[in-house]
């Protein structure tokens, strides 16, 4: 097993506040040529100036540079191991698709260019709109969204227009007890009240609950394919008919298409409105919360409702169409967060439909190589092979009072960033392992002997759990005590 | 874990202190040792009206958020504003102190439908 995560110099780091002294700086504007930028008052309204600002930290360039990158230091990311999230797809971001998106094609435009000076742009988009749909068998598509749960709305958005123009306009949306917490908070932004669904035994939706619950009032069920226990929820098209024969939508939440890409396709199992995330399946990065897209693909049924401007092809031409009576609107400035949607499309394309079949199955793979390896080690809650994640809990560590937050502590000293946790909710305990297909074997052997190790420790020094992690630059935080006193340290703030 | 005979109880883990038409509610010993570390309680507003199984608020802890729901109908008369500023009274007391609103009961008869003490016991046990 690989010891390398034990050793490396970390830097200590404290706050930028307070540090450095008057007057330094890492740029030296006194030496004329830059009065208009040394006053303010000269270049903006009187309103937008600011008068002073006390306790602004001023320091040299090196310093600078110094204190981020050390604090950079402290981050895991993907590019440092193996980060396996469940439901979050934290596959690698191929360095092509970063140059593909800087082409000066594509950084230099201005939004506000006219249509003719952006036809690489638009083209863009159209085409990868259609690669979309037919990726999820689905008619049209928004690239607007910039987030899962931005898509999610936009999503619910479409279904209330619809319902509204059908003169059927109802007040709730049906969630499985599995689904992702976005879900029932994008209900709510629409206007709708959430019921919860009992998943049944085998985690799966439960036909007879379904039933029972969907009613008239109900606008929509949504979905998660395979849900958030890995499981392929194989009732979908029963499903689909019990929505569709009482007047509701059929949403399906695209969190895990990585189990699905090229394999099976949302459209042919009655989906009529579905989000993806280029973050997650597309391989585009996360971003620490920064630009994503959350593409939203609907029936044709559902198109005349979908976001404006549309990227519309008239003749060799693309141009932008607003002039959609029935569209819900913008949902975001100019065309969404197009860096993203250009590396999304890079990887498309570098991929192609073998490539992205091969991926889906590799990471069906390496999710089921993890679950067969683990299984002794770990408590299985549910049996049977899982798709793309596998959900594992702490029962057999519980007996040593060790429970799923050390587990995850254990891991950080073991150089893995910890899977989801305590999700989905319907798992006491849950482990919920996405490795993605962009980990090789060995990658995927040192995870799981890593989590054996822990599994041992357990047994045998339980005490040495409880302490973890050691290996980091700060011990185990007290996230109860942050939450219940936060300190804030900006001195800029206070 | 501690389940006072003297309240009834939800399948949602919530306890009732019926006082005349008065329902006291809280969540039980075993929700918040399940939830752990509790950093936030919303409450509703003093007169919200709520029908059973209304959501009311929400419990946050570190793990996990959870939605309370209303055990009874009626009008909400009194909340817990110590939560606020100490929300970690739901762990230490969940029974007392760790109350979270009193709300005016509709119909008496509700509390029927609730659960005893040997049916919440049974129900955790699983």
């Amino acid at each position: 097993m690989s010891t390398q995560y034990q050793r490396g110099l970390a830097f200590t780091e404290e706050e930028i506040f307070g540090r450095g002294s008057p007057g330094r700086s890492g740029v030296d504007f006194s030496d004329g040529g830059f009065e208009d930028i040394a006053d303010p008052a000269k270049m903006l309204p009187a309103g937008y100036v600011r008068g002073g600002l006390e306790g602004f930290p001023e320091l040299s360039e090196p310093e600078v540079v110094r204190h981020y990158t050390r604090l950079s230091q402290w981050n895991f990311g993907i590019d440092s191991n193996m980060y396996p999230l469940g439901s979050c797809t934290m596959k690698h971001n191929p360095r092509v698709n970063e140059a593909v998106c800087r082409l000066n094609g594509f950084t230099d435009l201005h939004p506000y260019q006219p249509d003719e000076d952006c036809q690489g742009t638009l083209k863009l988009i159209h085409d990868l709109g259609r690669w979309l749909c037919e990726i999820t068998g689905l008619h049209s598509a928004t690239l607007q969204p910039a987030a899962g749960a931005h898509g999610e709305f936009a999503g619910l958005l479409m279904v209330r227009s619809a319902l509204q123009k059908r003169g059927d306009a109802r007040s709730k949306v049906l969630l499985p007890d599995s689904s992702h917490g976005t879900n029932p908070a994008s209900a709510a932004l629409c206007g709708y009240g959430s019921v919860t669904l009992k998943s049944g035994a085998n985690g799966k939706i439960d036909l007879a609950e379904l039933d029972r619950l969907m009613d008239e009032q109900v606008a929509a069920l949504m979905v998660t394919n395979p849900n958030t226990l890995g499981i392929f929820e194989s009732d979908i098209v029963k499903i689909a008919k019990i929505v569709h024969d009482r007047g509701g939508f059929l949403y399906c939440d695209g969190a895990n298409l990585s189990a699905l890409m090229g394999k099976g396709r949302f459209g042919d199992m009655g989906v009529d409105v579905a989000h993806l995330n280029l973050h997650k399946t597309f391989s585009t990065p996360h971003g620490g919360g920064g630009p994503g897209a959350g593409p939203v693909c609907v029936t044709e049924e559902l198109t005349p409702f979908l976001p404006t401007p549309m990227v519309v092809k008239d003749g060799d031409k693309y141009k932008l169409d607003s002039g959609r009576p029935h569209s819900v609107g913008r949902v975001h400035g100019f065309n969404g967060n197009v860096g993203v949607l250009v590396r999304a499309a890079a990887y498309i394309l570098s991929m192609g439909p073998e490539g992205l079949r091969e991926a889906t199955e590799a990471a069906v793979l390496n999710a089921n190589y993890i679950k067969a390896r683990l299984k002794e080690h770990y408590h299985t809650p549910i049996e049977g092979n899982s798709l793309h994640e596998c959900v594992l809990n702490d029962k057999y560590q519980n007996e040593h009072d060790v429970t799923t937050m050390d587990i995850a502590k254990g891991l950080i000293d073991r150089g893995f960033h910890p899977p989801t946790i305590y999700f989905p909710l319907i798992v006491r305990g849950a482990l919920m392992i996405e490795p993605t297909e962009t980990e090789p074997k060995e990658t995927l052997d040192d995870f799981c002997d890593a989590m054996i190790d822990i599994a041992e420790k357990a047994k045998a020094d339980p005490e040495s759990l409880k302490q973890a992690p050691v290996n980091t630059i700060r011990r185990r935080l007290d996230e109860a005590h942050a939450a219940r006193n936060p300190e804030l340290r900006c001195t800029l703030c206070s | 874990m501690n389940f006072p005979e003297k309240l009834l109880y939800t399948k949602d883990h919530e306890w009732t202190l019926i006082e005349g038409d008065i329902a006291v509610v809280g969540i039980t010993d075993f929700a918040q040792s399940e939830l752990g570390d509790i950093v936030f309680v919303e409450t509703p507003e003093v007169g919200t009206k709520l029908n059973v199984g209304d959501s009311f608020g929400v419990v946050e802890s570190v793990k996990t958020v959870s939605d309370l729901y209303s055990p009874l109908t009626g009008e909400v008369v009194e909340v817990n504003e110590a939560l606020v500023d100490a929300p970690e009274t739901v762990n230490t007391s969940p029974y007392a102190d760790g109350w979270i609103v009193k709300i005016k009961m509709s119909d008496t008869s509700e509390t029927e439908s609730l659960m005893n003490v040997a049916d919440y016991k049974s129900l955790v046990k699983k």
